[in-house]
This record gives C-alpha cells, structure tokens and sequence, in this order.
C-alpha cells in the first residue's frame, strides 16, 4: 500500500517456563496493512503483540518494526500504541484528558491538549463529549476513545487486542467498517488481533491463522478461505463440511480420495500442498455449505454425495439444510435465497452435487474446536 | 407476636451495645461542664466552662498537644511513604515469596509496643554511640525517635490500607501509560498515585490517629518532648480533673465534626455523580446543575447544626458565668459543712458524756474508747469519702474554702510546688 512502516517477526519463539506461548513465528507486515491475527482463544495472538508493544521480551528470535530491531527498546520508546484487551482507560481522567495523555507526557499545554482533543472526537464521531468519565460512556464509546487516544500518541503502528469483543453484533458490525475507514484514513499500518473470522476477513489486508502458538497460514481474507494450508484453518476460518479419507490417485492439482462413508470423492489440492499430497497419504477434504448444490436424483459419481434431510433452518439469505450422509455423517449444504420459493426436503433422500475445484485437499490434522 | 418480640430485643441489644460504646464517652463529656471538682455528672453542681479555661492554660498539656502534631505529622509522612513502598513492593514481587514477606512486614503489628519502644531505644542508641554522636544528637532527638519508633508498626497499618486498593488497581493502566510514551516516573504519579490517593488519605488519616493516641512505645522514646498521651499519663497520676473530661469532649467533638463531614463530603460526590451521569452533553457542556449542598445529604445538614450548636455555645460560654452559681453551691456547702460540724461536735460532747457516766459508773476502767464507738465515728465520713468534702470539713476555719480544696486535685498546684 503506502508508505506505512512495517513490521517484522522474526523467528519469534515466546516462553512462559516450560510452556511456548508462540512458536517460531515468522511473519512480515507491510506498512499500512491492515493486518489480522486470527486465532482461537489462548493461541498465543495477546503474547505476539505484548512482545511487539515491547512489554515482553522473546525468548528467541526478534521484532523489527520499520527495519529496526527492537530488542532492549522499552514500551515507551517504541513507535506503537496497542489498544488493550480491556481498553484500559484511565478512570480518572476525562475523555479528552485520557485522549491527550500522550501530549501531556511531552508537555504540551492544556490549551494546545483540548484543541487536538476536540479534533480526535470529532473524527470518532463523539463531539463535545470530551468533558465526561469514561464511566459515563457507552461501550462503543468507550471503543472510540481508546482508538482515540492511541491515534494522539501518532504511532507508526497501531496493535488492537479484540477490542471489539465487548460489544454487541450491531456496534461491533458498525465499528468494523469505522475501523477500516479510520485506517485507510491515516494510512498507518494496524495489527489487530481476533477469534472472530468474520471480523478478519472484512477488515484485513491480510491474515495470519493461529493454533496453539504456530501460525498456520499467512495469506489475504480470500486465499485462507478459499485455499487453506492446513486442516486447523480451513476448519477455524468459516464453515466446512470435512471428508476424511486416503488418498486413491492424484491427477495434476486434483486428486481422489477414497472415504469411509461417502465413497470416492475428487477435490483439489490446496495450493500449498500441492506435489505434496501423495497417493497412500491420509487426508481431509473440505467443503463449503454454500458449494453444495441439491443433484437431480439417480446421479451418482465422485462429485456426488447422497443425504437424508434431519431439518431445514431459514436464516433470511441462505436456507440452512442440515442433512445426514451415509453412515451418519453430518453434511451442511446453504442454498442461497434469491426470493425462489423453497421445497422443504425434510426427511428425503437428496442428492448433493459439488464442483471439484470448490472442494479442497489438505492433509490429515487437527480441526478447530467447534 | 414473636417478630415484634424480636424487634424489640433487636432494638434492646442496639441500645445496650450503643450504651456500652458511647456512654463512657458522654458521661466524660458532660463532666467537663460540672463546676464539681471531681470529674462527675451527679450531683449536678453547676453549669461551668472554667475547665476548658483551666485547659487551655495549662502549659504542660498545650505542649503536649503541640508535641503530639509534629510526632503525628512526621509519622504520617513516614509511614504512608514506607507503607506505600511495601504495597507496592508486595505486588511486583516474586509469587512464591509473597506470603513469606507479608507475614514479615505485617508481624511489627503484632508485636507488643513496648518492646518496638525499647528496641528503637536500644538500636538508636548504639547508632549514635557507633558515629560518634553525643546525647543532643539529631539520632537521640525525643521526636525523632518517637517518629521512628511508631512508625515501625504504623506503617503496617498503612501498607494494609494501601495493599486493600493497590489490589483493584489494573496494571494494564500503568502498561497503557508507558505504551503511550510516559516513564515509568510519570506513570506512577500520573496514573497509579492518583488511584491511590484515597487510600493515601486514609492511611495517613490512621497513621495520625495512631500516633496521636500511641503511649506504649513512645513512653520509652519521647526524650524531652513528652506527646499528649504521655502529659495526660502523668497528670492522671496525680489524681483526675474535669480538665481531663474537657480534652475528651474536645476530641470525641471534632472526630464527630470530620467524620460527618467527610461523610457528608462523600454524599455530595455521590449526588454529583448521579447528576452527572443523568445529565446530557449539553447540559454538561453548559452549566452543570449542581445539586444545592443540602438536597438529600443528611450528614451536611448534621454538620451545619453542628457547627451552628458549636457557636452557639462558645458565644454563650464567653458570657455565661457561672460564678453566681457556684457560689451558692460554696455557701449551701459550707452551710452544710457547718452542720456536719456541729453534728460532730454534738456526737462528741454525747460521747464524751457518756464515757463520764461509764467511768462514773464502773470507776477504774478509763481505757482507750472502743473499738465499735471508732468505726461509728468513721461512719460519719464515709459516704462522702470522695467528694472532698473531708478536706473542708478539716480546712474549716479558712473562709475560702473552695479554693483550698479544689487545688488539692489541681495538677497545676503541684507542679507550682514543685
Ligand atoms: N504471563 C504468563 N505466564 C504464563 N503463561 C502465560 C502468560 N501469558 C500468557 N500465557 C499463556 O500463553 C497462552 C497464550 O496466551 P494469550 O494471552 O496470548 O492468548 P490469546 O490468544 O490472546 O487468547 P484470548 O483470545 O483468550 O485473549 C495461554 O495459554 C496463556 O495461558
Ligand atoms: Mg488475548
């Protein structure tokens, strides 16, 4: 993008005793990208981003921020400002005295701190709220502030620990899009952490998919959905339906995989594994709801699966059908509503039909935790 | 039947536990407006201030007063810092060693204050005697020491208060200031002491009350400048005036003076707050609408007629005189004295008379009288024992009376003899 300043991990490994809280980390961020980690909870993302803040030092490896080593340059002398898990505004303190704070440390005059105040609340859209406590502020509110007084302190890189966690679906939609706004706005290079695929995939630039302290994949929000790595990330990042089986033949970047259950089924290989999957490998195909399509019935190959219908959900854009596959095996299909009227299956055999460059191959691991 | 019962038992405890707290108290103060000599409420004499006078011209317990300040005030500074410090010290410090350091920084609570009195003493000492010093050193200073000395268990009592709030504190607040740019210098005074500062308040606000009222150790290291506790020990020794009673009535007066106006301050906080929070951006932007001081706060309406009553009678004592009064009761005691006098004489003559008929009658047994006529003699006295009336009765033939036998309770007589 511009001319932001970028961030380098490099070989990080992060130790609490015994315990690695991040394991060989290698991660390169662009000046002003917008930059997710993207993880389920206790994977490491709060740990990467207190040693980037410089509140904890890697047990091995380091961080570069804009090409510099960061290595004994303390929090305060650092380019950063994180926006904390649980905000931590000063309590004490008035919206525009918390906002300015920075200033205050380098001394700037109370008339000078109220002017760059009021600008600041204006661009979060709170103006002429800057005399209150944060205790008088809504949550979102809050949110804003914090965002606030980070972007006063003008730092090269700005780290957001899930501060949108705390807010209910409709703020955190609406701040979503603030976030990115703010963003492209001041062009500064923002590193922002979540368990919220959804949050990821809007917001970021690119992404990096966490599990247990190992980062899985770094790519853009449509390559991790599209094309993931890893069984963990194409199970953590929206909904698959998972096949799993051995690995019958591969034919260039498609191969078949015989299953248990639902037969032999042909898929893609991921991009990463590709010459890498080979016959006699154990693997897992994935499959979106939405890729699914219901067959016309009698058809059968290896891009069919048959069902029974358990129930039918409507969710307003999509049809959820919840269908049970041979031998019990759970498939979701998600036909997208365009106004047609709908045939309720439930309790039919039904014929699903894929294409097979919307399924994918990716060798056999671990999945995400529901 | 039985919840009215219970209420009534309930309100029966409250009155004999409130009786057992505060009856001492009052019954103190009411003595110091008694002319009586004796610090007592019965028999009401009469209604005088002459005790506060007498206070308040007592050199030896103004000074003590003075003494006690300074000693408080440097305890204060001393201990809330050393407290702070071992707050502050018990957070950061490695996990495991935490219980073991607490129980050693709380543990001068717990031992007796005379031997932290003793210590301090002996430990001093050999400081002084170490660098050389003389006895009019700074190290062997009475205030100094004192300071030293209260401030050794003063400060646990601080570092309990302090650790109390220290606990709620968030450290992301202090991380979030040094993300921002600030030292740590910076953000400890910006961000972490104004969390603290209302327990800061109350830790000093204990440490003075403790000190001000600490007498085992500082009776061991109080030198030259004897606190108010320590005056108050001698004089107590040499027998109890009002004077006394008009000290606690000033000291239970201003703790309930500051308790309800800090009680009275926190209310309006509270209500301010409420108003603030109801009211909207415009209105705060604007004039923010202050509730009136009074609206709803029961302890600021307490402390204005508290105020008012403490005018009020300080106007009334600067020209009340009691000294009608007190000379009735000079004369109706003297009357009454007098009459005890003739009784005696009247009891004397019968008794007298009544060993001449018994030596009439059994002729040579003249001993020494009886022992059961002596304790009937002694029965005369007896009940009023106490009152002082005996010295009167001995001091007779002085006309005044009222000052002979009040200055036999009088330190300040004493310390004249000395
Ligand atoms: N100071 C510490 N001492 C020991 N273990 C720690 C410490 N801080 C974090 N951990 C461990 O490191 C792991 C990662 O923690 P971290 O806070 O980075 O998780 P996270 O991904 O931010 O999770 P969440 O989404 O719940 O915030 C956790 O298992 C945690 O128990
Ligand atoms: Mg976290």
């Amino acid at each position: 993008m511009s001319a932001g300043v970028g961030v380098d991990l490099e070989n990080l490994w992060i130790r609490f005793g015994d315990f690695v809280a991040v394991r060989d980390a290698n991660v390169n961020i662009n000046g002003g990208d917008f930059f997710s980690f993207l993880g389920p909870s206790g994977c490491g993302k709060t740990t990467i981003l207190r040693a980037v803040s410089g509140f904890l030092d890697p047990s091995e490896g380091k961080v570069l921020i804009g090409g510099n080593d960061m290595r004994g340059i303390g929090p305060n002398k650092r380019p950063t400002a994180l926006i904390f898990q649980n905000l931590a505004l000063f309590p004490l303190m008035k919206v525009w005295e918390n906002i300015t704070f920075s200033m205050e440390i380098k001394g700037a005059s109370a008339k000078e701190r109220r002017k760059r105040a009021d600008e600041l609340l204006d661009m979060i859209a709170l103006p002429g709220q800057g005399d209150k406590l944060p205790s008088e502020l809504s949550g979102g509110q809050r949110q804003r502030v914090a965002i606030a007084r980070a972007l006063c302190a003008e730092p090269d890189v700005l780290l957001l620990d899930e501060p949108l966690s705390a807010l209910d679906l409709k703020l955190r939609q609406h701040m979503r899009t603030e976030l990115r706004e703010i963003q492209q706005r001041v062009g500064i290079t923002f590193i922002y952490i979540t368990h919220d695929q959804g949050e990821a995939l809007t917001m970021s630039d690119n992404i990096a998919v966490m599990r247990a302290g190992v980062i899985d994949q770094i790519a853009d929000g449509k390559t991790i959905y599209n094309d993931p790595n890893t069984a963990f990330a194409a199970s953590f990042v929206g909904e698959n339906n998972v096949f799993r089986g051995k690995i019958k033949q591969v034919m260039g970047n498609e191969a078949m995989i015989a299953t248990n259950r639902s037969g032999d089924l042909v898929a893609r290989i991921s991009t990463a594994n590709q010459g890498k999957l080979k016959e006699g490998d154990d693997a897992m195909m994935f499959i979106r709801p939405e890729a699914f399509a219901i067959a016309p019935d009698g058809a059968t190959g290896d891009h069919f699966v048959t069902a029974r219908v358990n129930h039918e959900e409507f969710e307003g854009n999509v049809f959820n059908i919840f269908t049970e596959g041979e031998g019990g095996k759970e498939i979701k299909v998600s036909i997208p509503n365009h106004g047609q009227s709908f045939q309720d299956h439930t309790g039919q055999n039904i014929t699903l039909e894929y294409e097979a460059q919307n399924a994918v191959l990716v060798p056999a691991g671990e999945l995400a935790a529901e | 039947m039985n919840l009215s019962f219970l209420r009534v038992s309930i309100w029966v405890y409250l009155a004999i536990f409130f009786l057992y707290l505060l009856g001492p108290l009052v019954i103190m103060s009411v003595t110091a407006f008694n002319s009586s000599a004796f610090p007592r409420m019965t028999p009401w004499e009469c209604l005088t201030f002459q005790w506060f006078g007498e206070l308040f011209q007592d050199q030896r317990i103004l000074n003590g007063i003075k003494n006690s300040l300074i000693i408080g005030a440097g305890t204060v500074v001393l201990s809330v810092a050393m407290g702070l410090a071992g707050a502050l010290m018990l957070t950061q410090i490695w996990p495991k060693l935490r219980a073991t350091y607490y129980t050693i920084i709380i543990a001068p609570i717990l031992i007796p204050g005379v031997v932290l009195g003793i210590s301090t003493l002996v430990f001093w000492d050999r400081i002084n005697r170490m660098l050389g010093l003389g006895a009019d050193s700074v190290l062997s200073n009475g205030i100094f020491l004192t300071v030293i000395g209260q401030s050794t268990f003063i400060a646990s009592y601080c570092m309990l208060v302090l650790v109390a709030r220290l606990q709620r504190y968030d450290v992301a607040l202090t991380e979030a200031a040094l993300d921002l740019g600030a030292t740590h210098a910076q953000a400890f005074r910006k961000i972490l002491l104004p969390f603290m500062r209302p327990a800061i308040a109350s830790a000093a606000v204990l440490a003075f009350l403790a000190s001000f009222e600490n007498y085992n150790t500082t009776t061991f290291t109080f030198g030259e400048y004897p606190t108010l506790t320590i005056e108050l020990a001698q004089k107590v020794r040499y027998g109890i005036t009002p004077s006394i009673s008009a000290l606690a009535f000033i000291i239970v007066a201003l703790t309930v003076f500051f308790a309800l106006l800090n009680e009275a301050k926190l209310k309006r906080q509270e209500l301010v707050a409420a108003a603030r929070k109801n009211a909207t951006v415009e209105e705060l932007a604007g004039k923010i609408k202050l509730p009136s001081f009074f609206a709803g706060n029961v302890a600021a309406m307490l402390v204005v007629i508290f105020a008012a009553a403490t005018i009020t009678v300080v106007g009334t004592a600067t020209a009340y005189s009691p000294d009608q009064c007190i000379a009735n009761v000079k004369e109706q005691k003297q009357l009454e004295a007098d009459q005890r006098i003739q009784e005696l004489r009247k009891q004397r003559e019968e008794r007298r008379k009544q060993r001449e008929a018994d030596e009439a009658e059994q002729g040579e047994t003249q001993s020494a009288p009886k022992p059961s006529n002596n304790s009937g003699f002694g029965n005369v006295f007896a009940p009023n024992a106490l009152s002082g009336d005996e010295d009167e009765s001995n001091a007779e033939p002085q006309p005044s009376t009222n000052g002979g036998f009040g200055g036999a309770f009088d330190p300040n007589s004493l310390k004249t003899d000395e």
